[in-house]
């Protein structure tokens, strides 16, 4: 996450002070993302000397100082906006992994294994479900943050289902050692 | 405190011979009033077989079913219709609002077929659209209504009277996400108020919503949630202040 464009954005609508940037970032964030004081001045003092941000007193120091967005940092703003966040997947998913181990591991149940982390995910599930059904109906911050987190977890539980269905077809007790031949040799036939 | 609904190692057999199938294997289940409890599970794992049995539109083949503390094996079929129409509150995927009658001709006319005068159950219609916060749309048909609207009518007419079981089958299945939110929160309303939930899907977020959580699978009960610890540790830790 960036607290250079998040501060930027807070900027865009007026100047304002140091601490008060922080408190509306976290109470935009839904106070998900807890930021502290230290971090919201040294990432202005960067502004600033990038040229993003300018304040009334250049010279000056501690909370009183003002800081407003410079037609640059607008321009910076805008960009970061629009440009997609790299969306690759990590290169090693340690769920994945974890179930594709699983499945030659002598004495493991694969569908037991699913259980286990599908459980899990929906606890967590629940306990963000928790925290927007007790939240005000109108704080869109802290729905849109809660949101991002439940779908993600949710992709995370829907490929599991795929994984335990796909995986229900495979004999029972076989190792995957022997499937995993002719699975590369068809691969190598397509190339 | 009596159970709203108690399954005791109830079993479900379709067919015979070679084509014989286990919906469901001793299955233990028990809701309290107050409570919403979700039923996960795959296609074919059972969880609407669960929920026809526990409503009583069709009997187990083996264990016992409870509603209110009575045995729906021990009743007639016209005591089993009566409790069912007293008692039970169904939810499907596809709403099932009679398009000539207002919302709450809608959600009056379960009192009506109890026996209750018109206008008697219209009051009663009024007051169950009342506490979930749909009075406003009272007069409206179902066309003139969204697809959230109509779930959350049909929800209305699933707790009316003294309905204090909601039994829900995929609820929020038609919705997007957030119309589908919205008829969580009614539930979850309808449920703080003292009406057992019983809520079957495949969807996590749906199931999320609950305060208990059932696994099911090949019509066993596998796993479940009990009541999970609370949010606090989701929070990242606070830095001095």
């Amino acid at each position: 996450m960036s607290v250079r464009h998040a501060l930027l954005a807070l900027l865009s609508e007026g100047p304002k002070y140091g601490l008060q940037l922080r408190q509306e970032f976290e109470s935009r964030t839904g106070e998900v993302w807890p930021l502290n004081v230290g971090q919201v001045y040294t990432t202005l003092q960067r502004l600033e000397r990038d040229g993003l941000v300018e304040s009334d007193d250049p010279e000056g120091d501690g909370p009183q100082k003002g800081f407003r967005i410079t037609p640059a940092g607008g321009q910076e703003l805008a960009e970061w906006l629009h440009t997609p966040p790299g969306t690759l997947p990590p290169p090693r998913d340690e769920l994945v992994i974890k179930v594709l181990v699983a499945i030659s591991v002598p004495g493991v149940d694969v569908h037991e294994l699913i259980q286990v982390h599908r459980r899990h995910l929906v606890e967590l599930m629940q306990r963000y479900t928790y925290v927007k059904a007790e939240a005000a109906e109108h704080d869109v911050g802290l729905a849109l943050v809660v949101d991002a987190e439940l779908f993600r977890l949710e992709a995370v539980v829907r490929w599991l289902d795929a994984a335990d269905t796909r995986l229900t077809s495979l004999p029972a007790a076989s190792p995957v050692a022997a499937p995993a031949m002719p699975a590369r040799r068809r691969l190598e036939v397509r190339r | 405190m009596t159970a709203m609904l108690e399954l005791r190692q109830v079993s479900k057999v379709y067919g015979s011979g070679p084509t014989r199938v286990h919906a469901l294997w001793e299955v233990d289940l028990t809701v309290d009033g107050g409570e919403l409890v979700a039923v996960m599970g795959p296609s074919g794992s059972g969880k609407s077989t669960l929920l026809t049995i526990a409503g009583s539109l069709e009997e187990p083949s083996a264990g016992e079913v409870l509603v209110d503390g009575s045995a729906l094996a021990g009743m007639t079929r016209n005591q089993r219709a009566r409790l069912r129409r007293r008692l039970i509150g169904y939810v499907f995927q596809d709403f099932n609002l009679l398009a000539g009658l207002t919302a709450v001709e809608n959600v009056a006319l379960p009192l009506e077929l109890d026996g209750l005068g018109q206008h008697a159950a219209r009051a009663v219609g009024l007051a169950a659209l009342d506490e979930l916060g749909l009075a406003d749309q009272a007069g409206r048909f179902p066309d003139e209504l969204s697809g959230g609207e109509r779930q959350r009518i049909a929800i209305a007419r699933a707790v009316v009277g003294d309905r204090r079981l909601l039994l829900a089958d995929e609820p929020t299945g038609a919705l997007d996400s957030v119309n589908g939110e919205a008829v969580m929160r009614l539930l979850r309303a309808a449920c703080k108020r003292g009406v057992a939930g019983v809520v079957v899907t495949h969807d996590a977020q749906l199931a999320s919503w609950a305060d208990r959580v059932i696994f099911l699978r090949d019509g066993r009960a596998v796993d479940q949630i009990a009541r999970p610890p609370g949010p606090e540790s989701l929070l990242a830790p606070r830095p001095n202040r």
